[in-house]
């Protein structure tokens, strides 16, 4: 007989820490991107994808609002707004 | 083959038989002998495994359970202080359903340091969820490993489990001993398939944070999974008796117990002292005999009760104590008994050879002439009371 | 783009250095990799059960072994003819490192395992609320060197932990920071070219235990390095190489800093800690040539 022990690998997908944030979210302008890829690279939670200029954005499911990519955007191209307007 | 050999090298010749893969001990009187031997047979090509000198008996219980996590099997051991260090490991391998192998060379507990024998080491880790086996003599010792693997192995139990042989008396007496053949051993002993294992084939998390949603049933499971390893154990023992032709029941053995008006309880090495005074005083015309406890984790209490409920009176000899209360394998008697109506008279219980004091035919003789129809409880057995006459002012 | 190996979905606070640096760490070093993890915040944000963020073969056992419990890991994969094939992680934070797991550290390193050892350092043990470690740089303000009328906080200075590692003699002895993202992926794609044992210090900023805005810790782990109270340096088979800087006075770093913040009104103490930055400056000739 045997209880909990194992876990399968990525089931923390099924945690949707997207239901954290409370203020603000950020928003992708997806207009002066320059593609350097920071906002993917610092996010703690992974969430941020993109490829080439002006395509990243973020899972909001998982997004806890850091903030963290708008503040590291050299082109201020991803700003924080209110949660509520779901932008 | 029949070999004459010092119990330790008994033990690495039985463990190379067992083919761990992965090897990790630090060295504590009185286990260095196994491990040295098993560090020369690494060395000569002898035995194909990873021998891993680690800096403390912490690291080498660490060690050999990311061993058997990774699904290869491993061995270590140790004694006393060192298996005291690694407890908290002890713990966290059987709580992770890891077959580990130790060998515990059972040995006193400082303070005061003493290196010499009585199993208040591997009775001190009895809550810890390990099998715990007791050997009475070298070929015990031996076979014991082998059922030990296969018995931890066991897809339905995969628990850790601890072989324990009384420090410098079968660490290091020379006994004749029977090593069997590699064949035989791997008509017993398969090859470790583990349920679960690290493998970036298949990527599993391994020793998560369980909250109290979750915890209590792990625990649960392991205790039933001890209830099923005694039902395992005897059967284990059939098939081994099958291939190396050595009887065991497993859990227990009836030493001329059936007709005895007074029997004595142990486990260990003192058991063969037991044997010839039962021997002796039968020559006399005393019907007296020993239940040996060979599996004392699980505890064996429908065996136990089968065995002594017609026996008058009992003396359980405890080599460990629980201070501030009942001596250990005393209670676990006593509570087989309780509310039971077919039951002995007297159930008394004797403290002996603490700290490798010895325990002589005599100090026998003593305890079967002390069990009376007056019950003792915690009566130390050959103690000296000039000894009590310190004062610290 | 590289396979995720940690998963989003994780317990980290909002703005968390470690789960940056965890990620980081293990999407360079792939999926052919065995993480065995010490007790800590990573370990207990990343595998509350039912749930786990990790996508490659994990292993948490205690808060001391992982260094331990590694090295049976690696011995096993040896013994399979598995090893030049598999990646090996022991991982932890700094008190797991630097003082209850310092043993077993000691241990793998001196035996030679073929192991990357990976410290996040965010300088307290953060996990049980804030608590001084071995790592806790002079004069911080945690929960067990807290600040009062008689204290300014932690009075010892921080273990120079990769200087001891680096004393085991061991082929690759480096120190990282979230604050410079891709020298931290590089760090970790080379020290798996290298066989032995690996030593990294990763420097991760901790919002809640530092008292900073979650949405700065990349800048506050880059002052970090920029006034050098962090250096990033590398040891790689006996050869030294830093990152230069133009260094920032320490109290840029300071002053964003909760933990921190009853110095600013102390210039005394403000000396002795950029004396620690000019010190490391001037150890590791930190300072560039322009």
């Amino acid at each position: 007989m045997f209880g909990p022990l194992v876990v399968k690998a990525g089931t923390s997908r099924n945690n949707k820490t997207g239901s954290w944030r409370i203020e603000t979210r950020p928003k992708f302008l997806q207009k002066n991107c320059i593609g350097c890829k920071m906002c993917l690279l610092i996010c703690p939670e992974g969430c941020i994808s993109g490829d080439e200029k002006n395509t990243y954005s973020c899972d909001y499911e998982f997004c806890k609002g850091c903030g963290g990519c708008a503040v590291i955007c050299p082109k201020a191209d991803v700003i924080m707004v209110k949660e509520e307007s779901k932008e | 083959m029949r070999e004459f050999l010092e119990g330790s090298q008994a033990v690495a010749e039985a463990v190379k038989l067992c083919k761990p893969g992965v090897i990790s001990a630090y060295p504590i009187t009185p286990q260095t002998h196994i491990v040295e031997e098993l560090a020369q047979m690494v060395a000569d090509g002898e035995l194909n495994s990873q021998f891993v000198n680690v800096e403390s008996e912490h690291s080498a219980a660490s060690v050999v359970l990311g061993a058997v996590a990774t699904g290869v099997r491993a061995y270590t051991a140790s004694s006393s202080q060192g298996l005291i260090y690694m407890a908290e490991v002890l713990f966290n391998i059987a709580g992770m359903r890891l077959p580990v192998v130790l060998t515990c060379a059972n040995r006193a507990l400082s303070a005061p340091i003493n290196i010499w024998n009585d199993q208040q080491d591997s009775v001190s880790m009895r809550d810890t969820g390990w099998i715990q086996l007791y050997a009475e003599n070298a070929q015990e010792v031996v076979d014991l490993h082998f059922i030990a693997y296969r018995l931890g192995e066991d897809k339905s139990v995969m628990l850790p489990v601890m072989v324990c042989m009384d420090g410098f008396i079968l660490t290091h007496g020379i006994e004749t001993v029977d090593i069997p053949t590699q064949e035989e051993v791997d008509k017993f002993l398969p090859a470790y398939t583990p349920l679960y294992k690290l493998d970036p084939d298949n990527p599993l998390t391994l020793g998560p944070i369980v909250d109290p949603e979750y915890y209590m049933e792990t625990r649960y499971a392991i205790q039933e999974t001890h209830k099923e390893a005694l039902e395992l154990i005897p059967q284990i023992n059939a098939e081994f008796s099958k291939v190396f032709g050595r009887q065991y029941q497993g859990l227990i053995e009836e030493y001329r117990t059936k007709d005895a008006g007074r029997v004595i309880v142990a486990m260990g090495s003192v058991c063969g002292t037991i044997k010839d005074v039962v021997d002796e005083l039968r020559t006399k015309g005393k019907k007296v005999g020993l239940l040996k406890i060979i599996t004392y984790r699980p505890f064996p209490q429908q065996e136990i009760y089968e065995a002594l409920k017609s026996s008058p009176k009992v003396a359980v000899l405890d080599r460990a104590l629980s201070l501030g209360s009942f001596a250990p394998l005393a209670a676990e008697i006593k509570a087989t008994f309780f509310n039971k109506k077919k039951k002995p008279q007297v159930i008394s219980s004797f403290i002996v050879g603490l700290g490798g004091r010895d325990i002589t035919k005599d100090s026998i003789k003593e305890i079967f002439r002390l069990l009376n129809t007056k019950e003792k409880a915690g009566e130390f057995i050959d103690l000296k009371p000039e000894l009590l006459k310190e004062r610290y002012e | 783009m590289s396979k995720i190996l940690f998963a989003p979905g994780h317990t980290a606070c909002a703005g968390c250095g470690q789960a940056l640096a965890a990620r980081i760490v293990i999407d360079a070093s792939g999926p052919n990799t065995i993480v065995a993890n010490n007790t800590g915040c990573l370990e207990v944000f990343s595998t509350k059960y039912p749930e786990s963020a990790w996508e490659v073969p994990w292993i948490h056992s205690l808060f001391e072994n992982s260094a331990a419990v590694a090295s049976g890991i690696e011995a096993a994969l040896k013994y399979l003819g598995k090893k030049d094939n598999i990646n090996v992680i022991a991982q932890g934070g700094d008190g797991g490192t630097a003082d209850i797991g310092l043993q077993a550290l000691s241990g793998m390193l001196e035996r030679g395992h073929d192991i990357l050892y990976v410290c996040y350092d965010n300088e307290a043990y953060m996990n049980t609320g804030i608590q001084r470690s071995g790592l806790t740089p002079f004069d911080a303000n945690t929960t067990t060197s807290p600040i009062g009328s008689r204290s300014t906080g932690n009075i010892h200075p921080k273990k120079p932990m990769p200087e001891i590692a680096y004393a085991h003699g061991i082929p690759y002895v480096a120190t990282a920071s979230v604050g410079f993202t891709q020298d931290l992926q590089k760090k970790v794609k080379k020290a798996f070219t290298i066989k032995g044992p690996k030593y990294l210090q990763i420097h991760v900023p901790c919002p809640l235990g530092w008292g900073h805005q979650p949405n700065i810790s990349f800048q506050v782990a880059k002052l970090a390095v920029e006034t050098g109270l962090f250096p990033l340096i590398e040891y790689e088979n006996g050869k030294l190489s830093v990152r230069q800087i133009q260094p920032k006075p320490v109290e840029e770093y300071l002053k964003v800093q909760a933990r921190f913040k009853h110095l600013l009104n102390s210039p005394e103490e403000i000396k002795k800690i950029q004396a620690i930055a000019d010190a490391n400056i001037d150890k590791y000739n930190l300072r560039t040539q322009s």
